[in-house]
């Protein structure tokens, strides 16, 4: 069959096939058979709940990110009433640079909850299928008339050699998903570490690797912005709540 | 025909939804071939929203799929790696 002959399906067959060729005697096919789904479908639910525990220790991390996010306001703030321009400018775009992550990061962590789900409804069917095949195995060697049976065998054990090889896959997905978000996430986190502004004095201002990275990221429009926002703030005292709109501070 | 959409299920396509089925399957070649990611996904998410009207299998239907189409996801890379250039569906 041309077409579909990708890695998926030659996998599935492949394993199928190698559970298939174990034994001569149907019956005992049947029940190897049996034994290897109920071994895999353990192996399923292990990868969903790895799944679910990547992603609660994801959104510990975007917890964490989002105090680093409170204390470097903090820090521009204090920054800009000590006088400090310079590096309370600093403190924004490392800011900025955490909440763009954060941004992103929460629409991944939506992402990754409708996968759960999904892999849970995969887990479900597989279930089904396997407990469908206990019923069937039984049936099958009841009957036991050769070349019938060896087809009702294959057609079966594909059949839910093609549910797990799915579960895997799926398995998989949201696993290189969780992967590829803490990655970032831990990378944000230490920009804000690598960066630390405990102590402002020690910051010299000269831009170093880090601050180059966090310029090429962030929008330095919104860092602007927000420092004109702190600048009304301190002056006024009575802190505005919205935005100055363009450029009308820029001279202040 | 048999027809599991990766991750989401298997689902049973009547033989007078055959002619309609490659037809789709034909434009998602195509517009793979032409690598325009974003003409993919739509002629891909047109198959899969065809394949949807189709029956869906039981749980626990015990049998093979005729074939095997890339998880609703996929981007134009892994879906390119997944199948020939005869398209998805066996013909």
């Amino acid at each position: 069959m041309p077409g579909l002959e990708g890695r998926f399906n030659t996998l599935v067959k492949a394993k199928v096939s190698a559970v298939l060729d174990r034994a001569e005697d149907p019956g005992e096919t049947l029940d190897y058979s049996y034994e290897k789904q109920l071994e895999l479908l353990q192996q399923a639910k292990g990868g969903i709940v790895e799944v679910v525990t990547s992603k609660k220790r994801l959104q510990l991390q975007e917890g964490t990110l989002r105090e680093q996010a409170a204390k470097l306001d903090g820090q521009a703030r204090q920054a800009l009433a000590a006088g400090n321009e310079d590096l309370s400018r600093q403190a924004l775009t490392r800011k900025q640079a955490i909440e763009d992550e954060l941004g992103s990061l929460d629409q991944q962590v939506a992402d990754l909850e409708h996968q759960q789900q999904q892999l849970t409804d995969n887990e479900n069917k597989l279930q089904a299928k396997v407990e469908a095949f206990r019923t069937q195995k039984e049936v099958i060697k009841a009957q036991y008339s050769a070349a019938d049976a060896q087809v009702q065998i294959s057609q079966a054990a594909t059949g839910v050699g093609e549910q797990m090889a799915d579960v895997g896959l799926a398995v998989q997905r949201a696993m290189d998903k969780t992967e590829n978000m803490k990655a970032r996430a831990d990378a944000v986190g230490e920009l804000e570490q690598a960066g630390t502004l405990d102590d402002p004095t020690e910051l010299g201002g000269a831009g170093d690797d880090l601050d180059r990275q966090l310029a090429q990221v962030t929008s330095t429009g919104d860092v602007d912005a927000e420092l004109d926002k702190m600048k009304a703030e301190l002056a006024g005292g009575g802190a505005p709540q919205q935005l100055p709109t363009g450029d009308e501070e820029a001279g202040a | 025909m048999i027809v599991r959409i990766a991750t989401e299920g298997q689902y049973r396509l009547a033989e007078e939804q055959l002619p309609r089925l490659r037809e789709l399957d034909a434009e998602v070649v195509s517009a793979a071939e032409s690598a325009n990611a974003e003409l993919f996904e739509r002629r891909f998410a047109e198959l899969l929203e065809f394949v949807r009207t189709g029956d869906l299998l039981e749980d626990a239907y015990l049998g093979p799929s005729d074939a095997i189409l890339p998880p609703p996801d996929a981007s134009l890379a892994e879906a390119t790696s997944e199948f020939s250039a005869d398209g998805l569906i066996p013909s």
